[in-house]
């Protein structure tokens, strides 16, 4: 298990090493998007439209973080279940997408797209908002206002604790249910 | 007869959304520290050790232990002797979620199921009424976050699958889930009853203490066993691999249809925010 520093945007020499397991303090300007906002980006796309933000080199976070209480740049903002972004997530590793932040499972699909694109999925201790939220330092809303939590921000964090969960050459963290020894 | 105002019953409830919210109760703090002292792996304590430090921060900062500030649920006792002024419980109840969201700047997760619109104020709040004897206003309150709430399920049983049936489908279900809802979860486990009232018990019983002991030492042995297979699966905290899947397995009974064996497992992410009050 090795540690990483790297800066957005991530390039496939930054992703080819890493392997799941792998911890990555990650710097740099990240997007947020949860399903909501996925399904708008990929609308955009199907009328031949730009995105808000360079997919190319980008990480998408998936998180509808609590509003900011005055003197902080946001509220708490853990990540959120990651399957549901499933549907959308290999069209967007196809367009330069370069990792995803979240927490659970990911498909088939979702883990042939990070190898076919070079891409990761990362996962962030699901529940620990408070403690995430102190490597975010600014955030702004770029897109899909209306969506409230769910509108696309514009985060700069520093060092910001990633785990590995999937890595680009089919390599998984997360551990097999054991259901014989549960009795099944 | 009793009267309380409903301006009571606002600030209460406004008082109690923000205060679980941020503050972590101590028998979960507790159950994370046996846990960290029981693993052996180091990601998992290192996934514990960050609960741990993430319930500090939310306790000094006041942030939301995690940003998914839930749905606001209730499970109200209303005593046949009491009264109300200046307005209905279930209007002070969401009162109570609009000031208490609002102004303890929680997240507003509810949302119109097909447009996806959100209500702006996390209400209607899922409220659960009973009339009890006596002049007390009793209210529960959970924050009951969307991703362990997915990866519960209501099944219909057949009687003959009994114990054996239900101990299956609660450990397949939970195997199932894997890391999706932020393990080490809690199991609220619902027997018996309707379909509705089957999934209705299993919520309620997640607002016992974790280091309870059911009153019915049956139904306690019970909880253990399934508890201790649970713990054999090694998801782990955060799916990472461990002895902790499950933090504590809460089980509740009652009768249902002679046809029937209703089953509902209603699951707990292990940020497990509740608070009770009496009016």
């Amino acid at each position: 298990m090795a540690e990483y520093s790297l800066n957005t945007p991530l390039t496939d020499e930054d992703l080819k090493p890493l392997k799941a397991g792998d911890v990555v303090k990650l710097t740099g300007h990240i997007y947020t998007a949860r399903d909501a906002a996925h399904k708008r980006l990929c609308d955009l796309l199907d009328e031949g439209k730009e995105l808000p933000f360079e997919l190319q080199g980008s990480v998408i976070y998936y998180v509808g973080p609590s509003p900011a209480p005055p003197g902080r740049p946001i509220g708490s903002a853990g990540p959120t279940t990651s399957y549901r972004m499933d549907t959308y997530a290999p069209r967007l590793h196809k367009l330069g997408q370069k990792a995803s932040v979240g927490k659970g499972k990911r498909n088939d699909e979702v883990k042939q797209a990070l190898k076919d694109n070079i891409a990761v999925y990362f996962g962030a201790t699901g529940g620990a908002g408070a403690l995430l939220s102190k490597c975010i330092t600014e955030a702004e809303v770029i897109a899909f206002d209306d969506l409230g939590p769910e509108a696309i921000r514009k985060l700069t964090v520093e060092d910001f604790p990633l785990l590995v969960i999937n890595d680009a050459h089919g390599g998984e963290l997360y551990a097999q249910p054991d259901r014989k020894a549960a009795g099944l | 007869m009793r009267t309380i105002q409903a301006k009571d019953i606002i600030d209460a409830v406004a008082t109690m959304c923000v205060r679980a919210n941020t503050e972590l109760p101590d028998d979960v703090r507790a159950k994370f520290e046996q846990a960290m002292a029981n693993e052996d792996s180091a990601s998992a304590k290192e996934v514990l050790r960050q609960l741990l430090e993430n319930a500090d921060l939310a306790m000094k900062t006041k942030l939301p232990l995690c940003q998914d500030t839930g749905l606001a649920v209730f499970f109200v006792e209303i005593g046949e002797d009491l009264t109300v002024e200046g307005g209905n419980v279930k209007d002070a109840i969401n009162k109570g979620v609009r000031k208490g969201y609002g102004e303890g700047y929680l997240r507003k997760s509810a949302c119109d199921p097909l447009t996806r619109k959100n209500t702006g104020d996390n209400t209607p709040a899922i409220i659960h009424f009973d009339i009890v004897p006596g002049d007390k206003l009793k209210i529960a309150y959970m924050a009951k976050g969307g991703g362990a709430e997915n990866m519960s399920r209501v099944t219909m049983l057949a009687p003959a699958q009994g114990w054996e049936g239900i101990k299956k489908f609660v450990i397949e279900r939970i195997a199932e889930a894997g890391p999706n809802p932020c393990p080490p979860t809690i199991v609220g486990i619902g027997v018996g009853g309707t379909f509705d009232h089957s999934a209705r018990i299993a919520k309620k019983a997640l607002l016992r203490r974790l280091d309870d002991t059911h009153p019915d030492p049956k139904i306690a042995e019970l909880e253990k066993e399934l508890e201790e297979a649970l713990n054999k699966l090694g998801i782990g905290p955060m799916g990472l691999g461990g002895k902790t899947t499950v933090l504590s397995v809460k089980i509740a009974l009652e009768p249902c249809h002679i046809a029937s064996l209703p089953l509902a497992v209603n699951v707990q992410c292990h940020s497990q925010r509740h608070e009770e009050v009496e009016l």
